[in-house]
């Protein structure tokens, strides 16, 4: 049975990328979208730009994971190729894995050429490899689990843009990407703290600065949970949708 | 003989839902299904058939009841169920995006169909399918009688001893339905037993070694369609042509109860000599079989269908 769930995975992920992801609107939107949002913002306050790279990283990964893995489970539903899937040998958490594995694939290919072009730019000095790796492991995981609850929480595509826009736009001006979290409100920074974007900029920040393992892995953890909670919730949604 | 399908009262009730009164979609049902045969769920819509298939593929859970699949028990068994079962669901539902090869391709790996077999087997469904120069088609670009044989294809990719048809021909012109029975009748030539639902009583009547009649969740009867056609009307009706004295044909019927001969010896004793055109014997229809066990018309089953479409055709 864990082979069937294993296999099924894999392919579950490949068709997806094959299917949806790796087109080229795809692609240039989740690389641009982000640099477009730091470009803005670096304009309008010129400074330290290096620091700006864990938030340009972090909304890529974001951006890339959440927003195709956001609608295919829903689409895939209204056009009734999902039940394809549930007709499978295979069980039904080995199913969304599979979900977000295309989804987690993409964000990660993207926001490694974010990365490439941001080390060429400024430098790898000071760089935590092994830090790094988990920290996006970590994010696209998050973020990836995010756009697939958001995927079947819903019944309509449209519904799933709105829900999942919903979530990251707030997100995105509270987890620390653009103004660090420390000089929000007080009460603001409780809510940053619920964001899973504020660990990973975090986690980011400490890899590409070197910065301490002991706080980094507090970040990872809080990125571990949020990716097992998310995930929980959406197997158990999409589990409902068997009558 | 073997039993491919046991079910024991099966029953499927929807929740209230939105000001909407709990509705028993499926009540308590019992059947058998037997290896190698084509089976067929007959009913007009709502009548459970797609419910009842949904419960025997994992779709939907049963209320109660209990039902074995291949010899595997539904409640416990389903992952092993699922590797061997192929189902072909109402409406085609492959990936638009993929190309025809690459549908049949994913349906392999999704069933762990070795990899070195994967190519021919995907090759040899398209020639089967007649859909050879449409491999490297997308899906979304084929006609609605290529995407159902498509679809139907990829259920058949693995393989599997038993094959679940949901209205297989429901929206399709004359020619893919008469050509979608034809593989339905090979498969069965193939040995993969074939539970199919239709609401075409001619479909039921070509392709089926036994039809089950179902309306509003209950089987009102099961039986081959000859079973169905004697125990509906014991009577035979014997029709002699004659040749009229005006040149034109005269037709004489005669309703008999103690067997055919006779009816043909009485007809044949009221000619007068006249010349004998035609004798044929005329046996009820799956149709009125079915108007008299339902009291529903055919016209009303295919209306509720969206018309005759290309499953009524003939064929």
């Amino acid at each position: 049975m864990l082979a069937d769930d294993l296999r099924g995975m894999f392919y579950i992920a490949l068709k997806d990328l094959k299917a949806y992801y790796f087109k080229p609107p795809n692609i240039s939107w989740g690389i641009l979208f982000p640099f477009a949002f730091i470009l803005a913002f670096a304009i309008r306050n010129p400074g330290d730009l290096r620091g700006l790279v864990p938030g340009l990283l972090a909304l890529t990964i974001l951006f890339g994971t959440s927003s195709m893995e956001a609608i295919v489970i829903v689409f895939e539903r209204r056009i009734g190729s999902l039940e394809r899937l549930f007709l499978a040998p295979l069980r039904l958490p080995a199913l969304l894995a599979g979900k977000l594995l295309g989804g987690m694939t993409f964000g990660l290919t993207v926001t490694l050429v974010v990365l490439a072009i941001s080390l060429a730019v400024f430098g790898a000095r000071g760089t935590d490899w092994l830090l790094l790796f988990l920290a996006l492991l970590l994010s696209a995981t998050a973020f990836s689990a995010l756009g697939a609850f958001v995927s079947v929480a819903v019944r309509e595509v449209f519904e799933a843009q709105t829900l999942a826009n919903f979530i990251r736009f707030p997100m995105m001006f509270l987890g620390g990407v653009f103004v660090p979290v420390e000089s929000l409100p007080v009460w603001l920074q409780v809510v940053a703290r619920c964001l899973p974007l504020t660990y990973s900029v975090e986690a980011l920040h400490a890899a590409l600065s070197g910065g301490s393992w002991t706080t980094a892995a507090l970040d990872l953890g809080a990125l571990a949970v949020f990716s097992a909670v998310l995930f929980s919730l959406a197997v158990y949604t999409l589990s409902r949708h068997i009558e | 003989m073997n039993e491919i399908i046991q079910v024991e009262s099966l029953t499927k009730i929807y929740p209230a839902d939105k000001g909407r009164l709990p509705l028993r979609a499926v009540d308590g049902i019992d059947f058998a299904i037997h290896e190698g045969e084509v089976f067929g769920f007959l009913g007009p819509n709502g009548a459970g058939k797609t419910t009842i298939i949904r419960m025997l593929t994992g779709l939907s859970r049963p209320t109660a009841g209990r039902a074995q699949v291949l010899g595997l028990d539904l409640a416990a068994d389903l992952p092993r169920i699922k590797k061997r079962i192929g189902v072909v669901p109402e409406a085609s539902n492959l990936y638009d995006e993929l190309t025809a090869f690459d549908n049949l391709l994913f349906a392999m790996q999704l069933y762990g169909v070795p990899r070195r077999e994967r190519k021919a087997r995907a090759e040899e469904l398209l020639r089967r399918f007649r859909l050879g120069e449409k491999r490297d088609a997308p899906f979304a670009k084929l006609s609605r009688g290529m995407k159902r044989a498509l679809t139907i294809a990829a259920a058949l990719a693995h393989r599997p001893p038993l094959v679940f048809l949901d209205e297989p021909t429901t929206g399709l012109d004359v020619m893919s339905a008469r050509s979608l029975r034809g593989m339905i009748v090979s498969l069965r030539d193939e040995g993969v037993t074939v539970f199919l639902t239709t609401h075409y009583l001619e479909e039921a009547e070509r392709l089926c070694d036994r039809v089950a009649i179902i309306v509003k969740g209950k089987i009102v009867a099961l039986d081959t369609v000859a079973g169905l056609r004697s125990g509906a009307q014991r009577k035979t009706i014997v029709e002699v042509t004659l040749a009229g004295a005006d040149g034109q044909p005269e037709k004489r019927r005669l309703e008999c109860e103690d067997g055919v001969e006779s009816a043909v010896q009485r007809l044949l004793g009221e000619t007068g000599g006249r010349r004998v055109l035609s004798i044929e014997t005329l046996r009820p229809s799956l149709e009125d079989v079915f108007v008299q066990l339902t009291g529903l018309s055919a016209e009303v089953m295919l209306a509720e269908k969206g018309g005759k479409g290309g499953g009524n055709a003939g064929g």
